[in-house]
C-alpha cells in the first residue's frame, strides 16, 4: 500500500510517498531530500504530533493578549481539546518571554509557553 | 533624540532591527530606528505560529520569538528606537523628516539610511473582486493583528480568498479561536503559500481548498452576508455555469503583497519594475549614495532568515558608508532570462567580503515540476550554475555565491548577465 | 427633543444639504432626515465629481437653466463653504475624423444656452495639452467652466454650514409617510417618530419618485435607477490632469476620464440596470466597459494600478428627461425636487435657491436671520501643508503629529477633527469620507484597528460597537478572549 505525505518539517515541503506492508511496517519511502522527512514520516504513521500556538488574555499589561505555544509538538487529535483548555486561561502582566503559561497540557508532559513578554501598563 | 546620526533605519520590523545590530557592531556611534508602531518587531509580533528560524537558529520558532532575539541585542547595544513614529519625506541629501505626538514634527540627518519598511498587502480593488461593498471584507494581515494584537474577532463565517501563507495560517487561527472557515478559494491552479502550511493549516483542521475558483460578487449592504464564486479556466476567465453562493459574514482577502516604497520614490531611489522594490547591489546599497534597502521593502520573501541576513548586510554596508568608506560602484547587472519572473540583486559590485559572496534572492515565473538548474549567463555562457528539485513561482529560491569563484568563468568582460531556470 | 419645525428636508444629499443651508440664511427651523448613518452616502458621492460648464442639456429646460446657473454659483460658493474644488475646465474628446462633427453640435448647444468660453481645438493643439490621448483624436471641444469638485466634501460643507447656522439633522431616519390635514401637508412620519411641519423638502434622490407619489403627486413619475461604476487609480502610476469626456451618444455622457481634487484619475461610469432601488453593486461586466470605454480615450490605463472601485445610482426620472422642481398642484405644503440627475451636481446651488424662491412666492414667510454665517473653515488636511505648517500645526496639537493612516498621512487629530465637527463622523466610513483615510494604496488595512480603537474612545462605546457605514455593519463582533470578569 502507498501513502502520500507533504513533510512539514522545513519549508522546502518535499513530497513523500511511501510504501507500506500488510502490516503497516514501512518498505519504502521515496521524494524525502533529507532525514527529516523519514522522521516525520515515521512520527506521522506512529504518533502524529503538531506544534499549537495561541493566545491567552492578560490582565494589567501594555497588550490585551499573549502569544503562547507549546514547547514541544502535542499530539495531532489534541489540538483542538488544548486550544480549549488554553481559551479562558488568564495571566497577569507582567509576562516574561518562555513562561509557562500552562503546566503538562492534557497531561501530555508539555508545557504552554509565552512567546513574548508582556510589561505592566495601559489596558 | 539628536539632529544627526550616523546610521537611521527605517522601520523595526526583522530587516531594520538587524540592520541597526550590525550598524553598531560595525561601529556606527549613533543608530536611530523610527517606527510607525507603538514596540518593535514589526510584523513578527503578530505572526505568533511558529516556523521562523530554521536557517538562522536552526529552531522552528514563534514569530515573537524570533523577534525577541533581535530586539534584545538592539536594545544591549544602545540602538536608539522612537515609537509610534512616522517618516514623512526622505531626501536624497539624507534629511528626514517624521512626525509623532511627543516630539511633533521632527527634522534630523542621516549619514547613513537604511530603507526597512516592509510591504502592504494587495487589496479588494486591485483583484477586482465585484459587487457591494459592506463592513467583514479585510485583508489578512489586518485580521491577523486583529486576532493576535488587538484583541478581536471581526467575524464568525470566513470564506478566504488567496491561498498565501497569511490566508492558511488565519485560516487555522481563526478555527482554534472559535470561528468558523467555510474554504479557502485560489484564483491560480497551484498552491500559493507553502505546502506544510496546506498540511497542518488546511488538511488538519478539514478546510477545503478549491483551486481555480474566484469572486464573482460580495453580497450585504451593511456586513457581508454572501460571496458568490465562480470557477475559472486555464486563461483565468470566469466559467459560466459554475456560480456558487456561500453564506458568510466575512471575507478575507490574501491574494499578495507588495513592497511599500513611498519613501523610496520621494528620496530618488530607484525601483525595479518587476521586484516593485529598489534597484539594489549585493551590498543593499541603492542608487542614492548612502541609502541602503532590506527585507520585504526590496522584495517579498518567504523566510524572515534570509530578511534579517539582508537587513545585516544593509546595516554593514550603512555603518562603513557612515564612516566615510568608498562606494564600489556596481559592474554587472542581473536580469531576469528564461523561467525568472524576478531576481535580487539586480546589480553586483563583487567586490565585498574575502570570498566576495552574494546571496541572490529569485522566483520562478511558472512552474517547473521536475529538477532545474538555474544559471547565471554571461551571453550562451554559464558562469554559475545551481540545482533545484523543483522551482515554483509560491517558492522563493536563494544562491549563495562565491563571486570571485564564478566572476572566473566571465570571459567577454560583459557587464550585463542573466538569471535563467532550465528544465534538466 | 423638538418635534414640529417650520420645513422638514427629505434627503440629505447635495440638494437637500444646500437647500438646507441656503434656508438657514432665515429666520425659521429646519429638519433634515435621512435614512443612512451620514449625509450624502448615495448619488451625491458617487458620481463623476464634475461641475459641468453646461453646453449638455437641451436648451430651454430646468436643466440647461439650472446648470448654467449652478456652474457660476459652485465657483464662489466652493471657496465660501471651504470645498476643494479645481477649476480644471473640460474636454470633449472626438477619436477618428466621424466623431470630429458632434463637437459642432454640442458647441452650438452651448452658445444657445450662454455657456461661456467654448473653443474646438485642433488635433495638434490637444495633443500638447493631453499628451496621454489616443493619438487618433482629432480635435476637442474645449469648456473652460467646467471644474472638479470633492463631492462628499460639498455635501459636507453645506451641512455644517446649515448646522452651524441653526439646521438640525437626524441620521438613521427613514421618511415612512406623510402626515395631512385636509389639502395640506402638516408633518411627516419616521421610524424616530412623527414630526409637525409648514413645508416638506422632497430631496430624496432616487427615492423621490416614490415619496412624490405617497403624497398623491407625480402619479406618472417614475425613477428608473440605472448604475454607473467608477475607478480610482494610484497617483503615482498614472496621471493625467485633464477632464476628459468622450463624444456624447444618446446613453449619455459616456465614461470620462478625469482626476479628483485630491490628485487620482478616476475612470467611470457605465450605464448598467439595478436590480432594486438600493443596487450600487458592482459588476465585473460593468468594470470591464468602463475600463474599456475609458482606454478608447487614453489607451495606457491599466486596470493593475486601481486602488478602488464603486458605483453609484442615477435617479433617472421619465418626465422628458428634464428635473422637476415644483410646488405641486394637488397639494399644499410640498416641494417635490425629483429625478435629479446629471448635471445634478452642477445644478444643486441653483436648484436649492430655487426652492426658496418657489416658498418665498408661495406666501410662506422668509425673515432674514441676523447674524447668518455664510462661510465655513474646513479642518486641516496636514498631508496638504508645508513641513512648516505642519510642524506649526503639531506644535499646537500632538494630535496631528500622529499619523494613523499611512498612505495618505492621515492624523489622529484629523480623525478627532472629524468626529468633533458640527456633523460629525460616527462611521469608519464617515471619517474616511471626510478625511481621506484608508483611500490610498492599502484602503485601510493598516489604519482601520487604530481608527476603531480611536473611534471607541471618542464615542464612548466599546469597540464593538463601531460601524463602518451605520448598525448592522459592525467591524468586529467580540473579544478574541471572552472571559468572564473575576
Amino acid at each position: 500500500m502507498e501513502k502520500k505525505f507533504i513533510c512539514i518539517r522545513c519549508p522546502q515541503g518535499c513530497e513523500i510517498t511511501t510504501t507500506l506492508d500488510g502490516l503497516g511496517a514501512i518498505t519504502d519511502i521515496t521524494g524525502n531530500s533529507c532525514k527529516l522527512g523519514i522522521d516525520y514520516v515515521k512520527s506521522e504513521l506512529s504518533d502524529p504530533r503538531r506544534t499549537i500556538t495561541t493566545t491567552v488574555a492578560v490582565t494589567g499589561g501594555e497588550l490585551p493578549l499573549c502569544p503562547v505555544w507549546s514547547e514541544k509538538p502535542i499530539p495531532k487529535d489534541r489540538v483542538m481539546e488544548a486550544a480549549a483548555v488554553i481559551r479562558p486561561i488568564t495571566v497577569a502582566a507582567p509576562v516574561d518571554i518562555n513562561q509557562v503559561i500552562c503546566e503538562n497540557i492534557l497531561g501530555t508532559g508539555i508545557n504552554i509557553i509565552s512567546s513574548r513578554a508582556i510589561t505592566k501598563g495601559g489596558q | 533624540m539628536k539632529k544627526i546620526y550616523d546610521v537611521v533605519v527605517i522601520g523595526a520590523g526583522p530587516a531594520g532591527l538587524s540592520a541597526a545590530i550590525e550598524a553598531k557592531k560595525s561601529g556606527a556611534g549613533d543608530v536611530l530606528i523610527i517606527e510607525r508602531n507603538n514596540e518593535p518587531g514589526g510584523i513578527l509580533l503578530q505572526c505568533i505560529h511558529n516556523g521562523f528560524g530554521s536557517v538562522i537558529f536552526k529552531k522552528d520558532l514563534p514569530g515573537p520569538a524570533y523577534a525577541w532575539n533581535f530586539i534584545e541585542q538592539a536594545r544591549s547595544l544602545n540602538v536608539e528606537m522612537v515609537f509610534d513614529t512616522m517618516v514623512v519625506d526622505i531626501t536624497g541629501g539624507r534629511k528626514i523628516y517624521a512626525s509623532n505626538s511627543v516630539e511633533g514634527f521632527i527634522e534630523l540627518d542621516a549619514k547613513a539610511i537604511v530603507l526597512a519598511m516592509g510591504c502592504r498587502e494587495r487589496t479588494r480593488a486591485q483583484i477586482m473582486a465585484p459587487g457591494d461593498r459592506p463592513a467583514g471584507v479585510f485583508t489578512a494581515g489586518m485580521v491577523q493583528r486583529l486576532v493576535n494584537i488587538e484583541g478581536y474577532m471581526p467575524g464568525k463565517n470566513f470564506v478566504i480568498l488567496g491561498s498565501g501563507d497569511i490566508g492558511m495560517i488565519m485560516a487555522r487561527r481563526l478555527t482554534l479561536e472559535g470561528a468558523k472557515v467555510i474554504k479557502i478559494i485560489e484564483l491560480l491552479p497551484y498552491l500559493t503559500g507553502l505546502r506544510r502550511n496546506y498540511v497542518q493549516c488546511l488538511q488538519d483542521f478539514g478546510i477545503p481548498l478549491e483551486l481555480s475558483t474566484t469572486i464573482k460578487r460580495i453580497t450585504g449592504k451593511k456586513r457581508v452576508e454572501a460571496v458568490e464564486t465562480v470557477g475559472v479556466d486555464e486563461t483565468l476567465t470566469p466559467i459560466a455555469g459554475t456560480e456558487r453562493v456561500i453564506a458568510c459574514d466575512s471575507l478575507i482577502l490574501s491574494v499578495g503583497l507588495v513592497p511599500e516604497n513611498e519613501l523610496s520614490r520621494k528620496a530618488g531611489v530607484v525601483l525595479d519594475p518587476l521586484t516593485l522594490g529598489p534597484v539594489v547591489d549585493e551590498t543593499m546599497a541603492t542608487n542614492v549614495p548612502g541609502i541602503f534597502a532590506a527585507g520585504n521593502v526590496v522584495t517579498i520573501y518567504d523566510l524572515v532568515d534570509y530578511v534579517s541576513m539582508a537587513g545585516a548586510t544593509a546595516g554593514i554596508s550603512a555603518a562603513k558608508f557612515a564612516a566615510g568608506a568608498p562606494v564600489s560602484p556596481p559592474a554587472f547587472t542581473l536580469t531576469p532570462g528564461d523561467g525568472v519572473r524576478t531576481v535580487m540583486p539586480q546589480k553586483i559590485t563583487g567586490l565585498s567580503g574575502p570570498d566576495a559572496s552574494v546571496l541572490v534572492e529569485l522566483r520562478a515565473s511558472r512552474e517547473f515540476a521536475g529538477r532545474v538548474s538555474v544559471n547565471i549567463l554571461e551571453d550562451e555562457n554559464i558562469v554559475y550554475s545551481h540545482v533545484e528539485k523543483y522551482a515554483r513561482p509560491a517558492e522563493m529560491i536563494t544562491l549563495k555565491i562565491n563571486w570571485n569563484e564564478t566572476a572566473k568563468k566571465l570571459s567577454n568582460n560583459k557587464s550585463g548577465l542573466k538569471v535563467n531556470i532550465a528544465k534538466i | 427633543m423638538r418635534t414640529n419645525y417650520d420645513v422638514i428636508i427629505i434627503g440629505s444629499g447635495i440638494v437637500g444639504s444646500l437647500t438646507a443651508r441656503y434656508l438657514s440664511a432665515y429666520d425659521i427651523n429646519i429638519l433634515v432626515v435621512e435614512k443612512e448613518s451620514d449625509v450624502g452616502m448615495n448619488t451625491s458621492s458617487a458620481n463623476s465629481a464634475i461641475i459641468h460648464s453646461g453646453y449638455d442639456p437641451a436648451p430651454n429646460t430646468l436643466k440647461a437653466a439650472m446648470n448654467s446657473l449652478g456652474n457660476r454659483l459652485w465657483h464662489t460658493l466652493a471657496p465660501e463653504l471651504g470645498i476643494a474644488f479645481k477649476e480644471s475646465g473640460s474636454y470633449v474628446v472626438a477619436i477618428g475624423a466621424g466623431e470630429l462633427p458632434v463637437l459642432r453640435g454640442l458647441y452650438e448647444r452651448g452658445i444657445a444656452n450662454s455657456i461661456p468660453g467654448l473653443k474646438i481645438i485642433n488635433k495638434a493643439e490637444f495633443l500638447t495639452r493631453e499628451p496621454l490621448i489616443n493619438p487618433d483624436v482629432s480635435g476637442a471641444l474645449w469648456a473652460p467652466t467646467a471644474a472638479v469638485i470633492d463631492p462628499f466634501g460639498a455635501v459636507l460643507a453645506a451641512a455644517e454650514n446649515a448646522v452651524v447656522n441653526g439646521a438640525e439633522y437626524l441620521f438613521e431616519t427613514e421618511f415612512t409617510g406623510f402626515i395631512s390635514g385636509g389639502d395640506k401637508i402638516t408633518g411627516i412620519k419616521t421610524t424616530r417618530g412623527d414630526f409637525s411641519c409648514k413645508w416638506v423638502v422632497n430631496s430624496a434622490g432616487i427615492h423621490s419618485g416614490e415619496i412624490a407619489k405617497k403624497a398623491g403627486t407625480r402619479k406618472d413619475f417614475i425613477i428608473t435607477p440605472r448604475k454607473g461604476s467608477y475607478l480610482v487609480f494610484d497617483p503615482v502610476k498614472l496621471s493625467i490632469n485633464n477632464v476628459l469626456f468622450p463624444v456624447p451618444t444618446d446613453k449619455g455622457k459616456g465614461t470620462l476620464v478625469s482626476t479628483t481634487t485630491h490628485g487620482n484619475v478616476m475612470i467611470g461610469p457605465n450605464n448598467e440596470p439595478c436590480e432594486n432601488m438600493d443596487d450600487s453593486a458592482t459588476t465585473r461586466a460593468g468594470v470591464e466597459e468602463v475600463l474599456k470605454g475609458a482606454k478608447k480615450l487614453v489607451p495606457s490605463i491599466d486596470q493593475k494600478n486601481v486602488i478602488a472601485m464603486y458605483a453609484g445610482i442615477r435617479a433617472s426620472g421619465n418626465a422628458g428627461r428634464d428635473f422637476v422642481i415644483d410646488i405641486p398642484v394637488e397639494i399644499k405644503g410640498l416641494v417635490n425636487l425629483c429625478g435629479i440627475e446629471s448635471p445634478g451636481f452642477a445644478s444643486a446651488p441653483a436648484i436649492a435657491l430655487k426652492v426658496v424662491e418657489l416658498l418665498k412666492s408661495a406666501g410662506f414667510e422668509l425673515k432674514e436671520k441676523p447674524g447668518w454665517i455664510p462661510v465655513r473653515k474646513p479642518a486641516p488636511h496636514l498631508h496638504t501643508l508645508s513641513l512648516k505648517e505642519r510642524a506649526e500645526l503639531t506644535a499646537k496639537n500632538p494630535a496631528y503629529g500622529r499619523i494613523v493612516c499611512r498612505c495618505e498621512e492621515i492624523t489622529e487629530g484629523e480623525i478627532i477633527d472629524a468626529m468633533r465637527s458640527p456633523v460629525p463622523a460616527r462611521t469608519y466610513d464617515g471619517i474616511k469620507r471626510r478625511t481621506w483615510l484608508g483611500t490610498g494604496r492599502c484602503q485601510g488595512s493598516f489604519d482601520m484597528p487604530r481608527v476603531i480603537q480611536i473611534m471607541a474612545r471618542e464615542m464612548g462605546i466599546p469597540e464593538t460597537e463601531v460601524t463602518k457605514k451605520g448598525g448592522g455593519s459592525e467591524i468586529v463582533f467580540r473579544k478574541t478572549k471572552e472571559v468572564p470578569a473575576r
